[in-house]
């Protein structure tokens, strides 16, 4: 039985919904996304729940586990709503204080707040977080209000409006209408405006037509979508339902990687209660649409995100792209019309229908409106989920919000777009981040990773580990991707080796212009940016690598020695010890010596040594 | 039924036809590896490629997968189309440098050197056979396997497979095991002993003036056009 028929049943649902939850009534909220449970939130958040029974105050109480909040550093976060106390980095053995102090007199606890580290100051509230302060958090900011496996909580901050506003007050043209006004472009890479998308699907011939979320997120260091799906599952949902019905689609996929079991079970409880209450099924709110999602797990291809790839992986065939045209749009999925969309790209959907499209469009620059997620990574103080407005600079992202470099290093490159990005210099830092300044400095948007890299980064080595994660990621089917990535690969790695020759540089810049322009599908239309983005910033480096058979950054083994500063070196026999060569020679309280023929250059002696005697030249 | 321009010649061709039909309607030679007549388009060789568009917006494209689109501008001989194609050529010659059908390519092209470190495989995972065994052999006793540098052309399980009825179909469509060169062999060494150019329009067009090797050359349809 559905619990929702029509309009004025979800209006009912909410109001009954909010009126049993009372504004006053202390929420504890814990974050459970990826990150925090990986500090073990989610015993925390048992645990809470053990205290609150064991102070007697269970029905006055309510323990939430909420989505990921972001801020994956500090994990994991407890936030306690009225006041909106914020809690970061905490411990099983706090919640027995927690409840007892804060929950219930409202004492903050000093140790477990967020320290501003600027002026030293405790903080409050997570709004007041520098880290959240200056960000434009729109597509995340449900995530720590909401526990994504109780469809309830949706409803309860404005769910299914939008769907409500489509299905019942609005035309399907209309609604690609306002998602075209609103300058949407597609949040998985390429950026194409999604309203044409659509558009493109709408008019396609075909009696059956599918809509597809693409949540094959494989960029090493990315989990933004990761976390919106396991966040805040119902956004997806509901966007998806208003695309479908634009588009005149009854049926949808949602395509994510096995390896986000998080993802897929509050996914699947998402979809079960949406069901349930009547989002999904026939005759949804009363409007005569029909539509349902299903799951497709993918086996974690990297190419599998590609759309063609992604289509042939659900028909069951080998996951490689075919070349385009005919475009989805036209023959997808079982060779009918079909229309691809990455997670961020439909959570933005609902916010665009519930607040309309000259909203939207007023966020963002000229050409990329709203805002993006992005997920930064690498050494920064703050790691974590940031969502800024299109055209915030890179300086804003990972100083004002990520807090700066992490430790004593100097910030060198930025590395955007994942694997098929590119590297972005210092001098770039006031770059505004849109799609266009993005593909102007030789990198792309991607779906939105962020690795920052200071001085102790070899960007050669940068280049070849890229290059080493296309060349097995690659489908092979195409020739310039197969070979193109595996022939750079071995130039890049023979630079590092030391063995780099003359006219290395100028075959590696021929054969990456040429993969660029000749392979069959994004991953090797993309595979060269690595490449040449490092060779267009930091070509001093390579020639470093080639001529002098020296690594300025001292990161490619075959480049460096290690040697024992005798004035520095105490004699203490700790490295001595450690070395898994047994390359080191020395005697107690003597300066010790390290034999060049033995050692493999693993810098475990410059790793433990105390008074930083080892050399590394 | 859409016409296009290809290499500054109008041709009308029957809907569904590709840019490659269309070029060899006009007797226009685009070199070609994967694609076989009867087997479905592959785009894996990138041999074909030629050139869409104009302007910022032209892009490469394999001539044997897209359609030929009314008022589409093909150019199958452009320096950029060349500049990949020998590029492939090369690729594809470092990785079997005794195939007879590599050479002669590499031979057209004028690719004389082969600037990476060879390796004698046997296959180009052109996917001839695969597609011959499938498409008109109806067994499917072949398929790919792996990825990237890892990717390879064997039985399920490499195990002796059950449907197999071996008819040698994917022998016979194999362009690169079928000819080898018997010629020196030093690293990156192409002998060009077995240089075979053949007329290329004479056969269907008398009248085309077009048999004097890469097409486009002669130059006489660029003057065509700008009279």
């Amino acid at each position: 039985m559905k619990l929702v028929k029509t309009a004025d049943d979800l209006d009912k649902l909410r109001k009954a919904v909010l009126a049993k939850r009372s504004p006053e009534k202390p929420v504890v909220s814990v974050c459970c996304g990826t990150g925090c449970r990986a500090s073990n939130s989610a015993e925390l958040k048992e645990t809470l729940e053990k205290e609150i029974v064991k102070q007697n105050l269970k029905d006055k109480i309510e323990v939430k586990a909420s989505g990921c909040h972001g801020f994956c550093e500090h994990g994991p976060i407890v936030v306690m709503s009225p006041k909106e106390i914020f809690y970061e980095r905490v411990k099983l053995s706090d919640a027995e204080e927690i409840v007892r102090e804060t929950v219930v007199k409202s004492n903050l606890i000093g140790r477990l707040q967020y320290i501003d580290p600027a002026g030293g100051e405790r903080i409050k509230t997570e709004n007041e977080v520098p880290f959240y302060k200056k960000q434009k958090r729109k597509i995340l900011e449900k995530n720590r209000l909401i526990d994504p496996t109780n469809i309830l909580d949706y409803v309860a901050v404005g769910g299914y409006e939008a769907l409500k506003r489509a299905l019942t007050g609005m035309k399907a043209d209309e609604i690609i209408a306002e998602i075209k006004k609103s300058g949407l472009r597609g949040r998985g890479g390429a950026g194409f405006p999604t309203g044409f998308k659509w558009e493109f699907c709408k008019r396609a011939k075909g009696d059956i037509k599918y809509v597809i979320c693409n949540a094959d997120e494989g960029d090493p260091g990315a989990y933004m979508d990761r976390s919106v799906l396991e966040g805040n599952p119902h956004s997806v949902i509901e966007g998806m339902i208003i695309g479908a019905f634009a588009i005149g689609s009854n049926k949808g996929y949602v395509y994510v990687r096995n390896e986000y079991p998080l993802a897929v079970k509050n996914l699947t409880v998402a979809l079960a209660q949406a069901r349930e209450y009547g989002f999904l099924g026939k005759n949804i709110l009363g409007s005569g649409f029909d539509f349902d999602i299903e799951i497709e797990r993918g086996a974690g291809a990297f190419v599998c995100g590609e759309e063609t790839a992604l289509i042939a992986s659900i028909e069951g065939k080998k996951g490689e792209p075919r070349q385009r045209p005919p475009f989805p749009a036209t023959k997808g999925l079982w060779g009918k019309p079909t229309n691809i969309n990455n997670v961020e790209t439909w959570a933005n959907v609902p916010l665009i229908i519930n607040k309309g499209a000259d909203w939207y469009s007023r966020i963002g620059t000229e050409t990329s409106k709203g805002t993006k997620i992005f997920s930064l990574v690498g050494k920064v103080v703050n790691t974590g989920l940031v969502e800024v407005p299109m055209g915030a600079t890179l300086r804003e992202i990972i100083y004002d919000i990520g807090g700066g470099i992490k430790g004593d290093g100097e910030f060198k490159a930025v590395q955007t777009g994942g694997p098929s990005g590119g590297c972005i210099p210092k001098e770039l830092l006031d770059l505004p981040i849109d799609y266009e300044s993005l593909a102007k400095a030789g990198s792309i948007m991607g779906s939105g990773g962020m690795i920052v890299m200071d001085d102790s980064t070899c960007m050669v080595d940068v280049a070849k580990y890229f290059l080493n994660f296309l060349r097995d990621e690659s489908c092979g089917k195409c020739l310039s991707c197969r070979e193109g990535t595996q022939r750079m690969w071995e130039i890049v790695n023979n630079i590092c080796e030391g063995k780099g020759k003359k006219g290395d540089l100028e075959l590696l810049e021929e054969l990456a212009v040429v993969v660029k322009d000749s392979s069959m599908c994004g991953l090797g239309q993309t595979a060269s940016n690595p490449v040449l983005s490092t060779l267009r910033y930091f070509r001093h480096e390579y020639e470093a690598h080639i001529k002098e058979k020296k690594c300025p950054a001292r990161v490619c083994k075959a480049l460096i020695t290690y040697s024992i500063d005798t004035d520095k070196c105490v004699g203490c026999l700790l490295c001595l010890k450690n070395c898994p060569q047994k390359a080191i020679l020395g005697e107690l309280k003597k300066p010790h010596k390290i034999e060049i023929e033995k050692c493999i250059r693993c810098g475990v002696c410059n790793e433990v040594c105390n008074v930083k005697a080892v050399l590394v030249s | 039924m859409p016409t296009l321009k290809i290499d500054g010649l109008d041709v009308t061709v029957e809907p569904g036809t590709t840019v490659l039909e269309a070029a060899q309607f006009l007797g226009l030679e685009i070199p070609t590896l994967c694609h076989m007549d009867g087997l479905e388009p592959y785009g894996g060789c990138r041999l074909c490629l030629v050139e869409v568009g104009s302007g910022d917006k032209s892009r490469l494209v394999t001539s044997c997968t897209y359609p030929a689109e009314d008022g589409l501008t093909v150019r199958t001989n452009s320096k950029r189309v060349l500049r990949s194609r020998k590029m492939m050529v090369e690729l594809l010659l470092s990785v079997c440098p005794s195939s007879r059908t590599i050479q002669d390519l590499a031979s057209l092209m004028g690719v004389q050197k082969v600037r990476f470190k060879t390796r004698n495989d046997d296959c180009i995972l052109c996917g001839r056979c695969v597609r011959m065994c499938k498409e008109q052999m109806d067994a499917g006793a072949i398929g790919f396997v792996n990825r990237g540098h890892k990717r390879k052309i064997t039985t399920p399980f490499n195990m002796k497979s059950e449907v197999c009825r071996t008819c040698g179909g994917c022998i016979y469509v194999c362009p690169a095991c079928n000819l080898r060169c018997q010629g020196p062999n030093a690293p990156g060494d192409v002998c060009g002993s077995c240089l075979s150019l053949q007329p290329t329009c004479t056969e269907r067009f008398d009248d085309y003036m077009c048999y004097l090797g890469p097409t486009g050359n002669c130059g006489t349809c660029i003057k065509k056009e700008e009279n």
